[in-house]
């Protein structure tokens, strides 16, 4: 859930700053020190899928159990993830399936 | 055609990512709303903007910050969503390696999912120079990266405006959600983010958000593996 200010503000500049610099550490590890030298094939091949590993494992308790409504499921929010993710899958535009997910929340917030 | 220079190399790149703003500035401002929304000011969600320069992984921070979880998790799990990154630069090492350090360290800073997209295709493609290839660089950098901080300051500022009754919670799965679609282009990859949802709910009862890190690993070995098989299958099948 996002909301209301309850990050300590030492926390938040140390995951800022921490977030920052391990980043370009990751942008800089072979551009700028392993030079030409060929990575392992099994070590690129989980490169490969670490953002579809951990983002969906990131988003499902979210849309399961919404901590704004308690972390009961939502109807309305389960919808909106659904129309999100079919639209996804069918078209690949990024843009469109946020704003159809969007637009069914908010008519699911209207009906329920 | 005339020969190609820097210059042109240049103008290239950036008429190349200029589509590329009307995905990253949508994007860029819902993080600065979003961000706002969770309690940072202004100076702080630009900061975050210009630090870390990954919506992805940006969102991820924010989510798991919000939700308290230890500091290790935050910072583990957004950078495991950045781990393409260390591809990205392998990637463009044999195409930029010998550039020298500080020209590298530079463009590192700016390795972003569009950037790199349009280069690697671009020096794939085409027999350029060092000095193309980084003019090129540059142009595909030009008119995505900016957008970037300037859209989440809009954003930042225009957040508070938003009235209340907005379920904005939502905003950060939902964005999730159509980033994560275009990415299922294999069977390794969906394999993947279904083993990631499994593990991710199956192990949600662990303390620290440390379900997560187990459903990430989980997945990463699980796109892995299916990978091997995918490739074993067609080599038996040739």
């Amino acid at each position: 859930m996002i909301s209301g200010g309850s990050i300590p503000t030492a926390e938040l500049w140390f995951v800022i700053l921490g977030l920052g610099a391990g980043s370009f550490a990751l942008r800089f590890v072979f551009l700028g020190l392993v030079g030409d030298r060929r990575l392992p094939p099994w070590l690129l091949r989980h490169l490969r899928y670490t953002a579809v590993a951990v983002l969906p494992g990131l988003v499902a308790p979210m849309v399961l159990w919404p901590a704004a409504t308690g972390g009961t499921p939502d109807p309305g929010r389960l919808a909106a993830a659904g129309v999100t993710l079919g639209l996804g899958v069918l078209t690949k535009n990024v843009l469109l399936s946020i704003l159809a997910g969007a637009a069914t929340l908010w008519a699911g917030v209207w009906l329920f | 055609m005339a020969p190609s220079s820097p210059r042109h190399a240049f103008v290239q790149g950036a008429r190349d990512a200029l589509p590329f703003t009307f995905v990253v500035s949508p994007f860029a401002l819902l993080f600065g709303v979003v961000a706002t929304e969770a309690g940072l000011n202004v100076v702080e969600t630009l900061a975050f903007s210009i630090a870390v320069l990954a919506g992805a992984s940006q969102f991820a921070a924010l989510q798991l910050l919000t939700e308290n979880a230890p500091t290790v998790i935050v910072l583990a799990s957004a950078l495991a969503v950045n781990l393409r990154m260390a591809m990205y630069s392998a990637s463009l090492t044999p195409h930029l390696g010998e550039a020298p350090l500080w020209h590298r360290a530079l463009a590192a800073y700016f390795i972003v999912d569009q950037s790199y997209a349009l280069s690697i295709i671009k020096y794939e493609r085409e027999r350029l120079t060092l000095t193309e290839r980084l003019a090129y660089f540059w142009g595909s950098v030009a008119p995505v990266c900016p957008m970037w901080y300037v859209m989440t300051l809009v954003g930042a500022l225009a957040g508070t405006a938003i009235p209340e009754s907005v379920p904005l919670d939502f905003a950060v799965p939902i964005t999730f959600i159509a980033l994560i679609t275009p990415m299922l282009r294999t069977l390794a990859h969906v394999v993947a983010a279904v083993v990631s949802v499994a593990l991710a709910l199956g192990f949600a009862f662990l303390p620290y958000n440390l379900g997560l890190m187990v459903a990430g690993v989980g997945a990463m070995m699980a796109g892995a593996q299916t990978e091997v098989w995918m490739n074993r299958r067609r080599g038996a099948a040739q």
